[in-house]
């Protein structure tokens, strides 16, 4: 078997040989717009978000209490009938600290999804959401955690509508 | 003839124009419903797999098949998606029961075109993108070229075309989960805006919401079910090349190929003959009469003899789209063909209502992927 390295004399691309066309392409760009209807559940759910509440549903087979809420249940596919309102509190069950921003920018000051069980719902229920006004290296699963809402004239029925969640 | 596999349950939501009411999720739901209770099973117990059928562009969403299984009951169950149409979904499951895989299988088709507010941009990603889509036309540019070169060939006129809007949309007063259904005239059709020539605005579908759940079983469950199994009796599938260059613009090879495969699972040697009737691709007028071709249900030089006398009307030897087709039903994108096996089906157990054909033994349903597509799929279907 020969040693000889394949890419001995190749050569990296360089900007330059694009801007100045010396290696021929074709850009490209998307123009995809979508307005997803929320429907039953998703927009009872975000209505409450917008009058300051957290609301979930309830499957009375199962008896469990999940959020965001849905129509069916999908563990019985039983119809989830009852809407229930929800605390703004709950518990950490797992988080991260990112420290690239979703569209690949490097950040100093970390952001911190984390996925909250809101108190009221079936355990391991709960949203996707931010942490805030916490030292990262605070941030812990267990930790107790409460919503912290936008001015009720700013809301508009978001998920946005709470700006994060902050140690209680 | 292999009476193997069943459809045993149907159920749909839709179909309308616009679907604010329901999100797509809920939308899936519903018809999910409606098919296990049509087939008596519980999709927690009984069903073992499940196939749904979405494209990913067209939903917005990356790797959709994470958001299908808990509104068809198929959570931490043996599910997938394919990109296809709802009929290559169909085909899916039933080789999974063929091949012993699982007993009873669902399968799910939806469209919620009215959420996608730049349907034509998203067609045009589907053109090549470094020697179509510079061009920059308007995609339905394709079926202007396909119809213009059809017409050429067949000796038809945009007026034979016409005559298939007014009969699928007339169907379609017939069908209430039908939107388009209207009593056109000749010249109202013929009126309208065009879009590429000779392809008028009237010749086209019009984009419509709706879910479609439907029941496959293996024989051995099939036959203690409550409604009549409608055998699957012949499965076929095709693609063409893609390029826009190379294709035969007058014919539609593939849905030939896909129907002689078909066929001849079925054992069916002259299908005119033993076919009762035939729900086929319409989103173009002209696509219907290429398509009956294609299939072999009526050679071209016929065609417009089948039209004037009246042999692909409800009356006719050979009725066509008696649901309305994708003109009277509306586009639902890749339930479309499940669309289609719905009317079968119905037909097939007597259940069509106002436009039931008395007694009808054998249906062929066919489906495209639309524009600029060259993917299509066959069923042959049969009650008992």
């Amino acid at each position: 078997m020969s040693a000889k390295n394949p890419y001995a004399n190749v050569v990296s691309l360089s900007e330059e040989d694009f801007s100045a066309a010396r290696v021929l392409f074709r850009h490209d760009k998307l123009i995809a717009n979508y307005a997803w209807d929320s429907g039953i559940a998703i927009g009872y759910f975000l209505a409450g978000l917008k009058a300051g509440q957290i609301l979930g549903s309830y499957c009375a087979k199962c008896r469990k209490t999940v959020v965001p809420p849905r129509i069916v249940c999908e563990w019985c596919f039983r119809p989830m009938q009852r809407f229930v309102k929800l605390s703004d509190s709950g518990t950490v069950n797992t988080f991260s600290i990112c420290y690239v921003t979703w569209d690949v920018r490097r950040i100093s000051e970390p952001e911190i999804p984390a996925v909250i069980e809101i108190d009221g719902a079936s355990e391991g229920n709960g949203i996707l959401h931010k942490l805030g006004e916490i030292d990262p290296q605070e941030v812990h699963i267990g930790m107790r955690v409460q919503a912290v809402w936008k001015p009720p004239e700013e809301r508009c029925g978001s998920i946005t509508d709470i700006l994060y969640f902050r140690k209680v | 003839m292999e009476k193997e596999v069943a459809i045993v349950g149907i159920g749909w939501e839709g179909f309308q124009p616009t679907t604010s009411h329901y999100s797509y999720k809920e939308m899936i739901y519903q018809a999910a419903q409606r098919a296990y209770h049509d087939a008596n099973v519980d999709p927690r117990k009984d069903i073992q797999s499940f196939v749904s059928v979405a494209e990913d562009f067209i939903e917005g969403t990356s790797i959709f098949d994470e958001y299908t299984p808990d509104q068809l009951g198929a959570a931490l169950k043996p599910m997938h998606t394919i990109t296809g149409d709802g009929l290559h979904g169909i085909i899916t499951a039933y080789l999974m029961i063929r091949s012993g895989l699982c007993q009873i299988a669902a399968v799910e088709a939806h469209s919620k075109a009215s959420n996608v507010r730049t349907l034509p941009q998203i067609t045009h990603y589907a053109l090549d993108p470094i020697l179509n889509r510079p061009l920059e036309y308007h995609p339905e540019f394709i079926a202007g070229l396909e119809m213009n070169r059809f017409l050429h060939e067949s000796q038809l006129t945009s007026e034979e075309c016409a005559l298939i809007v007014q009969k699928n949309r007339r169907n379609a007063l017939n069908n209430p989960s039908a939107p388009y259904g209207c009593d056109f005239h000749l010249d109202e059709i013929q009126q309208s805006e065009p879009i590429s020539y000779p392809l008028l605005e009237s010749h086209s579908s019009q984009t419509a919401d709706g879910a479609i759940v439907i029941v496959l079983a293996h024989h051995s469950i099939a036959k203690s079910l409550p409604k009549e199994p409608i055998w699957v009796i012949g499965v076929g599938w095709c693609n063409d090349a893609y390029a826009l260059e190379y294709r035969e613009w007058g014919h539609l090879p593939y849905v030939t190929q896909a129907a002689m495969m078909a066929y001849r699972q079925a054992q069916i040697r002259n299908p005119a003959s033993i076919i009762d009737f035939a729900e086929v691709d319409d989103l173009y007028a002209y696509r219907e009469l290429m398509s009956l071709s294609a299939l072999n249900l009526i050679p071209k030089t016929q065609l417009g003899e089948a039209i004037y006398g009246g042999k692909i009307y409800p009356e006719g030897d050979m009725p066509v789209n008696l649901s309305g087709g994708s003109l009277g039903m509306g586009n639902l994108l890749d339930a479309n063909g499940c669309a289609r096996l719905i009317e079968a089906v119905l037909q097939l157990r007597g259940e069509a209502g106002k436009r039931q054909l008395p007694s009808p033994h054998i249906g062929l349903v066919q489906s495209w992927r639309g524009i600029p597509t060259t993917s299509t799929a066959v069923l042959i279907l049969a009650n008992s």
